[in-house]
């Protein structure tokens, strides 16, 4: 299943209608199923990057830039290269080709070329014998700078565009500048009863996995490439090695072993691994390099800075007329996702409510800094949060209740949105149902006393994106399965799992179609000498495209099966049933085989078993230039209720419980779905109340560590309640749509929200420091003050 | 991973042999007791001794138990969990068990010991870093460098005092028995600070922590410690504050003491808080009041600096919220103050 073609409702392997016998109970999907993987991760057992050690293994380091900006004005790495153990070492002149996620910004290269751009920029490499001789060797490494005027501040990249930070760039230290526009925003925020306007800042998070980066190559003596990476989408490392390697692509073998987390910052291609595989080349050995914790920091990634400035229009009722956003994001020293980022952060705030009339500015800047990309709900938490807000700040304004207030705008499902969105199932109203009455929200909000509040709040998630990131018109998902005598299928898939669970997902598609136990099926992924493409785990693409890619495949299997039984029994096809580990004649139950049994038979029927399967979106997106960027085959929705309370004498803020209600389609296992709606308002609440991704004055990076980095601890959790909605999406596998990321974005709006049901202060600035929080009483007390004297 | 310098590590099994190797090793050794802030700062290389001694297998130095007529001891290598746990402790020095329990987390209270927390090193932001992140940053007065980077122009480091239990003992007038090439000297813990973030203690490089020795309080002792953190663990202290209440049998404060620390390169005493205090009852408002003169005085004599993470302002204001949240802990047994 190829084409492009509009699926809607009735997509070839979508669930059928409730009045179709087909529509049988399931056995595998909807139940609390371990992961294929849980086991291995819980004992130890699970084989992640670093723990490969390959015969003759070569261990290598990186030589950063101690500065924000500079030109490189010579290396010399020849007291390096004669230091015993040593094996290679490169720069930027070894590797020269330059290479980015996304096709038309590409301008990284895997070691510095003439410039370093941020404190950690990569500049040489080295492989030898041991980490310490590399570690060594850097240090006899010679590097002389010609430092630069360092860009902080993204207001002054806005500003000014010398020095350029990228030398061949024609907008300056622009990134990229995106402006759409739908409806008519001026006339309808000129008319509308109520406008809210005001500023929210944004201030810069990374993912934080425990798993840092690692990459090992090994080179052939046959000219082919092997790269182990802890990366989450093999299928783009293998092409951008291709590029930069000058390889042929199919000489080159990714394979992603066990992950320990990714969240989006395992996205890129990143310098290890073009220079593991490079120096495996120069050296003729296996070469390895795992980054410290302060590495992954420069890595980085993470979640953009942006600074926001919303004005909504309203009608006195509550309806929204116009919504008119100004953003300014902090892209730190490379283009990354940025091109994406730009956009999502404008196009994926047309949901769950309805907006006539809508237009965002975005403007991506480059700072002499890490840089910046996709975490879990890349370029629209950011948004979402201000606007969440200014939703908030709407309610209280025409003294309408918040939950009512979003019910009010509610888009409906199966709709159009302002940019030309496709909205198939929404669940949205389902979802406010639930957290507010789970949350008691009626009898609770606004009656907790001083000092205690509940806050609301909804968001939109995509499922996968409809444009792959490389122009092509083949399949974004592709499944192959192999039946084998014993009763075993092996499932071949590129989809990465990345602790999400997507390996489990596929097993347990397979085990429904063919009635077997998820147990007898096994999981080979990615793995590119292995596996069909797939486009690898990011923007919740995972479940949805090879979930339903398997079950497109998973169907083939089993109509050959069930052809191939129903040849041997001499009865009619549609009374072949497989199930419980058996195939059986429905008219005849006490006629039935083993799965193995049917296997062989099938197997001397037809030849080996096996079968394909693939899926790729419909044609999706507005008829506009970036009108497909964020245009999804289906949106999750979620809404989060969150109780909070403050110590008004420290500032300081306990965030007590988040109810999350989720609408993820069909939960094709539950508890997967709940512990990524736990993860997801975890994030979010650690965003919000305690992470910072800064860079001090000298462009140093305020503290790489995870002592300075502060995620929160078990104890600093609050009490996390997973509502999981079900709509059962016409696209999405079995019903389902996304869950790891949707079910963030409400917790930082919703923590503010209730902070000020709390405290009456309204806190648009991440995160929400106990100073900050200090800040906003005094500020408040000042203004009633006068008010307060005058009534005495 | 961040690599270790190599080094070797000798295990001495008698005190004054450990003693004997410190001397005869000079500048090239350290010691090493928990390791729990000694590893992670040779990671940083802000340590690269040749040689560490363990104080691993020297029995004298573990454990808890008399020390003569009216003192208690607890050895230098007895774990801060243990401590934390300890009945005895907690009758005598409710403020040291409070605060033994909040260092770091649980993990490293069970690696990390009293004697390791008395003589921790003073940290700063500028100064806890990689090697890699203080070259950039061309180093600091406290290491390496001849900057300052909390106060610029700063010719005095001022990296801060960072260990929970020193500001208690402070309270309970603990004193210290270290065993050096000259035999044991005993001081009080009072007389251990200089007011220099570089190196804030007057303890030889050949001297060795043997015992804390606190004396037994009555049973109008009241102690409580109050921990200023971004996070319910691991955290070190953003401000730690020590109280000691001595009642009278009217439940009259006799006798006071409040002690903070990770403000500056030392722990700062609180100037007044007996005078202030004495007479009050518990429980009273006149308690109240008085442990709000005690927090201004702290206020007053409180400048914390941006020398570890977090706002140094902010820092300055809670300070009086934590002194008089610590004493009203303190009288009311409900100590510690801590969120989460």
């Amino acid at each position: 299943m190829a084409a492009r073609d509009l699926h809607g409702i009735g997509a070839p392997w979508g669930d059928r209608s409730p009045g179709d016998p087909e529509n049988r109970a399931f056995e595998v999907i909807g139940k609390p199923h371990r992961k294929v993987d849980g086991l291995a991760k819980a004992t130890g057992r699970a084989q992640y990057t670093d723990d490969l050690v390959l015969p003759g293994m070569l261990h290598a380091k990186t030589l950063r830039s101690p500065h924000a900006h500079a030109r490189i004005v010579a290396i010399d790495t020849t007291r390096a290269q004669a230091l015993p153990g040593v094996h290679a070492v490169i720069t930027g002149r070894d590797l020269p080709i330059q290479y980015g996620v996304i096709p038309w910004t590409q301008d990284e290269n895997a070691l510095a070329v003439d410039k370093v751009r941020f404190v950690g920029d990569a500049v040489a490499a080295v492989a030898a014998v041991d980490e310490d001789t590399a570690n060594a060797a850097l240090k006899l490494i010679r590097v002389e700078y010609e430092p630069l005027h360092a860009f902080l501040d993204p207001e002054e990249s806005l500003a000014r565009s010398e020095p350029r930070i990228h030398d061949d760039s024609k907008t300056g230290n622009v990134s990229k500048h995106v402006r759409l526009d739908f409806g008519d925003v001026e006339t309808a925020l000129a008319s509308a009863d109520v406008v809210l306007e005001g500023d929210y800042v944004f201030h810069g998070t990374t993912h934080a996995a425990i798993e840092p980066h690692c990459a090992l190559a090994q080179w052939s003596a046959e000219g082919l490439l092997t790269v182990w990476s802890s990366t989450q989408i093999t299928h783009y490392v293998q092409r951008a090695l291709a590029k930069v390697l000058e390889l042929p692509i199919h000489k080159i073998r990714v394979i992603q072993p066990a992950l320990g987390g990714a969240f989006g910052g395992k996205s890129d291609p990143f310098s290890l691994e073009f220079c593991v595989a490079k120096l495996a080349m120069l050296t003729g050995r296996p070469v390895k390099m795992l980054y410290t914790r302060e590495e992954v920091f420069y890595c980085h990634r993470g979640r953009h800075p942006m600074q926001l400035h919303y004005r909504t229009g309203a009608s006195k009722d509550g309806k929204i007329a116009a919504v008119d956003a100004k953003i300014l994001i902090d892209g730190g020293a490379y283009s990354s996702f940025g091109l994406v980022t730009t956009y999502y952060a404008g196009q994926l705030l047309t949901g769950p409510y309805h907006f006539p009339n809508y237009r965002f500015d975005s403007t991506r800047v480059f700072t002499n800094k890490p840089p910046c990309g996709p975490k879990r709900g890349h370029g629209s938490v950011q948004p979402r949060f201000a606007f969440e807000v200014q939703l908030d700040e709407l309610a209280e304004r025409i003294a309408l209740d918040p939950i009512e207030l979003r019910r009010r705008n509610f888009q409906g499902d199966f709709t159009r949105t302002v940019n030309g969105q496709r909205i198939t199932s929404n669940g949205f109203l389902a979802c406010l149902d639930e957290v507010e009455r789970a949350s008691g929200w009626r009898a609770r909000r606004g009656k907790l006393g001083f000092g205690r509040g509940l806050g609301v709040a909804g968001s939109m998630s995509i499922s996968g994106t409809n444009y792959p990131v490389y122009p092509n018109k083949m399949p974004q998902a592709g499944i192959q399965l192999a039946a084998e005598r014993s009763g075993r299928v092996t499932v071949f898939t590129g989809g990465n799992d990345i602790g999400q669970g997507s390996n489990s997902v596929v097993a347990y598609v397979v085990a429904e179609e063919l009635g077997m136990d998820v147990a007898d099926v096994r999981v080979v992924a990615a793995d590119t000498d292995l596996v069909p493409v797939d486009l690898g785990a990011y923007s919740s693409r995972v479940t949805f495209m090879v979930g339903n890619a398997t079950i497109d495949a998973a169907r083939k299997l089993r109509a050959s099966i069930v052809l191939a039984i129903a040849k041997e029994w001499q009865v009619d096809a549609a009374r072949v049933r497989m199930a419980n580990g058996r195939v059986f004649d429905t008219e005849s139950t006490e006629r039935s085989i083993t799965t193995a049994e049917a296997f062989q038979i099938a197997e001397a029927h037809c030849d080996t078993l096996g079968s394909t399967g693939s899926y790729n979106t419909p044609t999706l997106g507005g008829d506009y230039r970036g009108g497909t960027i964020g245009a999804s085959p289906a949106y999750s929705f979620t809404a989060h209720v969150v109780e909070a309370s403050v110590d008004v004498e420290t500032g300081r803020i306990t965030c007590h419980a988040v109810w999350i209600a989720h609408d993820c389609g069909r939960a094709l296992n539950p508890m997967l779905v709940a512990g990524q709606m736990e993860g997801s308002a975890y994030m979010g609440i650690a965003e919000a109340l305690l992470e910072e991704h800064g860079v001090n004055r000298f462009g140093l990076h305020a503290g790489p560590s995870l002592l300075d980095y502060r995620i929160p601890t078990s104890v600093d959790t609050p009490e996390l309640a997973a509502l999981i909605v079900e709509s059962l999406d016409p696209e999405g596998p079995y019903g389902a749509k996304e869950a790891g990321e949707g079910p963030l974005h409400p917790s930082l709006p919703a923590l503010s929200n209730a902070i000020f049901d709390a405290v009456g202060v309204r806190l648009r600035e991440l995160p929400f420091t106990p100073a900050k929080v200090l800040r906003a009483l005094a500020e408040k007390d000042a203004r009633s003050a006068p008010v307060a004297r005058g009534r005495a | 991973m961040l690599r270790l310098p190599n080094f070797e590590v000798r295990t001495p099994e008698r005190l004054d042999e450990a003693v004997a190797l410190l001397a005869e090793l000079g500048e090239g050794a350290r010691v090493i007791a928990g390791g729990t802030d000694l590893v992670p700062n040779m990671k940083h290389e802000l340590f690269t001794p040749r040689v560490l001694v363990s104080l691993a297998r020297l029995p004298e130095l573990r454990g808890i138990g008399d020390a003569g007529p009216g003192w208690l001891r607890i050895g230098a290598m007895t774990s801060l969990a243990d401590v934390a746990a300890d009945a005895r402790v907690e009758q005598h020095a409710p403020a040291l068990a409070q605060a033994a329990g909040l260092v770091a987390g649980p993990q490293l209270r069970t690696m990390g010991t009293l004697g390791g927390n008395v003589l921790l090193d003073t940290r700063c932001q500028w100064y806890n870093q990689t090697y890699f992140w203080r070259e950039a940053l061309g180093f600091c007065l406290k290491k390496d460098g001849t900057l300052c980077h909390v106060v610029e122009g700063g010719s005095k480091c001022v990296a801060a005092a960072s260990n929970d239990t020193a500001p208690a003992l402070m309270t309970v007038r603990a004193e210290l028995v270290f065993a050096g090439p000259d035999g044991r000297r005993v001081t009080p813990i009072d007389d251990l600070w200089i007011a220099d973030g570089i190196a804030n203690k007057k303890c030889g490089r050949d001297e060795i922590l043997v015992e804390v020795r606190l004396p037994h309080s009555g049973s109008g002792h009241r102690g409580a410690y109050g921990k200023l953190r971004d996070r319910g663990s691991i955290d070190f202290p953003l401000l730690g504050v020590a109280v000691k209440l001595e009642l009278n049998t009217e439940d009259a404060v006799a006798d006071a003491d409040v002690v903070l620390t990770a403000l500056q390169a030392r722990p700062v005493r609180i100037k007044r808080a007996s005078e202030l205090l004495r007479g009050v009852r518990i429980g009273t408002e006149a308690f109240l009041a008085a442990a709000r003169g005690v927090a201004e005085q702290a206020h007053k004599q409180a400048h914390p600096m941006p020398n570890i993470p977090g706002d140094a302002d902010w820092r300055r204001a809670m300070v009086p919220v934590y002194v008089r949240r610590t004493l009203e802990a303190a009288a009311t047994r409900a100590g510690p103050v801590h969120a989460v």
